[in-house]
């Protein structure tokens, strides 16, 4: 099992921080020994905390399955609803409410599958919130069932001689989608470099959408293994505007990529890669998109008075 | 009259004086797009200002251009007119206007008018190029002379042509100016709605239409003898008048409603048309969601967070929402569902009248999820009961449904201006520390009630689920806990029930038989129950607002009535179709429920035919009850 460092990353805190990694740990995760979770929910309470954010001013909205359980392991907010709805209920969440940070957790089977739908407009909404897609590429809390991103060929509780349909690419459809603004995938045994995406995510002003490649070591673990062994198996792509890693980080990565994320069309061609090697970084960046959640907030602080009259008005329209 | 200097139009009467009737039923029918339902609005419209009673019903097909002239395509609209307060279409039309001959033998198949009615039926049909369309016009008219109607052919492509180059563009308001003096309207009222109506067009356009209404209006004074007058009845203070969807919009606005999410469905979503010019000025926003299901959680998602939330729909979009009204019961999350029902079941009648959803918004959900159900019976109460929905809602940290249907939504009835009140609207979001110690489920004993803690509140921190969960929101498959929790959701109805009173009985408390109804039906009952009181039948009504909770004292009602029976626009079998007996028969939506909740044996009458019910369908089936004769036949 390739377990966590606890100082996988260097923590810059305020000098008078108010909040310690204590205020936003809750119940203990109950995900599997050596689930990637664990280490994601590690990185991004460290998050909260370098970044001090108020846990009253936080929400984590999830859908269901594994991953969707997070929001239980933080002290802030949480909303863990239905399967596949993640997405309008984190839409509907910061729709009138700018004041709060929210972040979606969501799975393969929940994103790309039951809330499919979802994905594709919350991509459009482009509101500001980071959205971590765990990939482990398979149903785990409903015990090893194909999902939409489960590798060609794999066997599963329904499909036992292996699966017959050719995966989704997260990634690719994301970059495909109108008004696209983030698209960056990570790994969740390479600590740094995950955390210094998620970093990355929460400072994009708009949505960050996230895929996480996630170990799954009870249903799949001859899935990521070979990805986890093989140096070669994990292409960075490195840019100045793109996920910071420093000498040390970088060294970690045999091959290495110049990208530059404002080049969407470089983009979907480095998505492609994905067959031969895991592209990690950040694909795409747009910080002029336009963003539903300033219209939804645009006519917050209307007086009282003024809302009267405007019904009054239209009201008058149908005086007899 | 018009003022002589403007170029209003003005009267010529000089035929004799109309003859006073107490009310009147029009109906207007055409193809689609020929502009036949707002001239039936404009007459409803220039009637309710004159301070007549007022009932419009739309006849809607359901495609948006079926093909012209068929039988089955009418669309249209019906306008009763009347002295008095008008709560229903009513039952037969005594005039028809038709601007093709081929539907009105929809129309005629569907009773929905006798003979003996005027029939005034655009005569162009008879020039037609077409041998076909001319046979067809002669066949109809002569058919139509055989069964009694009393037939006008009338040119009016040929008089509109006279005013404008393109007939089809106005000829409504040639009709309107035709109907205006056969009912004696005000012209100047008439001038003035069509000023209205065609604010947002240029000068050319409305002054055509001014001419149009008058040169119909002199054309009915030379030509037909057909005159009537309703004396109104003066009404005091500020009325509107609208339908229940424009009712409903200005409700949302009214209750504070901060997020109306909606996807489109018939015929929910004029309701959301009627805000969108002002629902932002109003303080809310309009979401159009990628789908049903996204609406509803979208609304969820904003209640959540504190803002109030609407989520505005149809039955197939209940369906599709039911996952998520199902998490919003057991994670307790207020919110205002509006169901505008139609005929189901799947797409069923999209654009008809059907009561059909009441047992699949009390039951869809998996398990047991108590909600509260309300039902509007009036264009007034469609406005006001958004309002007490949005306070339900946040009182008991619940949805609430508010059941209306394709009647209200496009019925159009006159009631008095409300007045806008800033306590109707939502409380300003809670932000305060939240009291240390107190559970977000802090389950009061006795009614259930529990504080909801609003994201921004320091020290509120909680994951909301719609897993099982302890007063902490802590995920527990504990026995008693999920036990405990089922009893709190469920007492929170009981608490609710307290508050309600006993509700009133329409006629006497006792006799042979009590007709109870929910929804739209109000009117045609009530009328209904009126008239066979006044020829002598010992029958009264009851009508339910409040559906869950059911309103208090209903059993001690029933008991005072020999037979008791719902009239609902659903399904029930009959007794004596083939196979159906006392014992399988399924009954009707309220009756079931009322059956179960009271252990009275209740009778239903029923039917689909995606019609709102008349007085007169009524009072058919009150003649075999009572063995007595309320109605003409037909």
């Amino acid at each position: 099992m390739i377990a966590l460092k606890p100082d996988f990353c260097d923590i810059t805190l305020p000098e008078n921080y108010e909040y310690g990694m204590e205020d936003y740990s809750s119940a203990k995760a109950k995900w599997c020994s050596g689930c990637g979770g664990h280490t994601i929910l590690n990185s991004v309470q460290k998050l909260c905390q370098e970044e001090q954010l108020a846990p009253e001013k936080t929400v984590f909205v999830s859908g269901i399955g594994c991953s969707s359980r997070f929001p239980h392991y933080m002290k802030t907010y949480g909303f863990h609803g239905l399967h596949g709805r993640a997405f309008p209920v984190a839409c509907g969440v910061k729709f009138r409410r700018p004041d709060l940070n929210v972040f979606v957790i969501t799975g393969d089977g929940d994103c790309c599958s039951i809330g499919a739908g979802h994905w594709v407009h919350a991509i459009r909404y482009n509101m500001k919130m980071v959205v971590l897609l765990f990939d482990n590429s398979i149903y785990g809390l409903t015990k090893k069932q194909t999902s939409p991103t489960s590798p060609l060929g794999t066997r599963s509780n329904t499909h036992p001689t292996g699966s017959v349909l050719p995966p989704i690419s997260p990634v690719q459809a994301t970059l495909g989608l109108p008004n696209v603004s983030f698209v960056a995938q990570t790994v969740d045994w390479k600590a740094a470099h995950l955390h210094a995406t998620i970093r990355k995510a929460y400072e994009h002003p708009g949505l960050a959408f996230v895929r996480i490649v996630q170990r799954c070591p009870v249903w799949m673990r001859d899935d990521y293994e070979p990805t986890v062994k093989d140096p070669e198996a994990i292409t960075l792509m490195h840019h100045e505007n793109g996920i910071a890693l420093d000498e040390k980080g970088m060294k970690k990565f045999r091959k290495v990529i110049e990208h530059d994320p404002s080049d969407i069309v470089k983009a979907r061609e480095n998505a492609e890669l994905i067959k031969d090697s895991t592209p990690i970084g950040l694909f795409y960046q747009n910080h002029a998109a336009s963003r539903y959640d300033q219209y939804g907030a645009h006519n917050l602080g209307i007086s009282t008075e003024d809302r009267i009259d405007a019904i009054n008005e239209l009201m008058d329209r149908y005086v007899i | 009259m018009a003022n002589p200097t403007d170029s209003a139009v003005s009267s010529v009467k000089s035929d004799p004086k109309p003859k006073q009737v107490k009310e009147a039923i029009v109906e207007i029918v055409s193809d689609s797009g020929e502009g036949a339902q707002k001239c039936g609005q404009s007459l409803g419209a220039i009637s309710a200002k004159m301070g007549n009673g007022v009932w419009t019903v739309e006849i809607i097909p359901a495609e948006i251009q079926p093909p012209a002239r068929s039988k089955a395509g009418a669309s249209g609209i019906r306008v009763r007119m009347g002295s008095g307060p008008i709560t229903n279409m009513g039952d037969q039309a005594n005039l028809v206007v038709a601007l093709n001959e081929q539907v009105l033998y929809g129309r005629i198949d569907q009773k929905a008018f006798k003979p003996g009615t005027y029939l005034l039926i655009e005569k162009k049909w008879a020039d037609n190029p077409s041998e076909d369309i001319r046979n067809d016009y002669r066949k109809s008219i002569r058919k139509f002379k055989q069964l009694g109607y009393l037939i006008h052919e009338i040119p009016m492509e040929e008089e509109c042509l006279k005013i404008v180059n393109d007939a089809r563009k106005g000829k409504n308001m040639w009709v309107l100016g035709l109907l205006c003096h056969i009912y004696d309207r005000d012209l100047e009222i008439a001038s003035e709605q069509i000023r209205y109506v065609f604010r947002k067009k240029d000068q050319q356009v409305i002054q055509n239409n001014l001419d149009l209404l008058q040169a119909g209006y002199d054309w009915a004074t030379r030509n037909l003898d057909i005159h009537y007058s309703i004396p109104p009845n003066p009404r005091e203070g500020d009325h509107v008048v609208m339908n229940g969807n424009e009712a409903l919009s200005l409700g949302v606005m009214a209750a504070g409603i901060e997020v109306c999410s909606m996807y489109p469905i018939t015929p929910a979503t004029s309701a959301t048309h009627a805000m969108a010019e002002t629902m932002e000025s109003a303080g809310g926003i309009i979401h159009q969601a990628e789908d049903e299901i996204a609406a509803i959680g979208f609304a969820i998602g904003a209640s959540y967070a504190g803002k109030t939330a609407v989520t505005i729909t149809s039955g197939p979009g209940i369906a599709l929402k039911t996952e998520f009204i199902g998490l919003a019961v057991m994670a307790e999350i207020p919110l205002v569902i509006v169901d505008v029902q139609r005929g189901g079941p799947s797409t069923g009648l999209p654009t008809k009248v059907e009561q059909g959803d009441l047992l699949s918004v009390l039951y869809g959900a998996a398990g047991d999820a108590p909600k509260i159900v309300i039902a509007p019976a009036t264009i007034e109460e469609c406005f006001h009961y958004v309002i007490l929905a949005r306070k339900l809602a946040e009182s008991f940290r619940s949805p609430v449904f508010v059941l209306t249907d394709a009647n209200l939504a496009t019925g159009v009835q006159p009631f008095p201006r409300p007045v806008i009140k800033p306590d109707w609207f939502a409380p300003p979001l809670d932000q305060s520390p939240w009291k240390e110690g107190l559970k977000p489920y802090d389950w009061d004993h006795a009614t259930g009630l529990s504080k909801r803690p609003i994201p921004g509140q320091k020290g509120g921190m909680y994951t909301l689920t719609g897993l099982a969960h302890d007063e902490d929101s802590h995920v527990a498959y504990d026995p008693a806990i999920n036990q405990r929790a089922a009893e709190s959701r469920s007492r929170k109805l009981a608490a609710l029930l307290k508050t309600l009173k006993k509700p009133v009985v329409h006629g006497d408390e006792e006799g042979d038989l009590l007709l109870i109804g929910w929804g739209s039906t109000k009117g045609a009952i009530e009328e209904a129950v009126d008239r066979a009181r006044d020829m002598g039948a010992s029958i009264s009504s009851l009508h339910l607002h409040f559906l869950s909770p059911l309103e208090p004292g209903i059993k001690e009602i029933l008991k005072k009535f020999k037979k008791v029976k719902t009239v609902e626009i659903n399904y029930s079998d009959t007794v004596g179709d083939p196979l159906i007996t006392k014992e399988n028969r399924r009954y009707a939506q309220l009756a079931w429920y009322l059956r179960a909740h009271t252990l009275v044996d209740i009778d239903c009458f029923s039917n689909v035919f995606g019609q709102p019910i008349s007085p007169y369908r009524i009072l058919k089936m009150l003649e075999e009850e009572f063995d007595m004769k309320f109605t003409e036949d037909i």
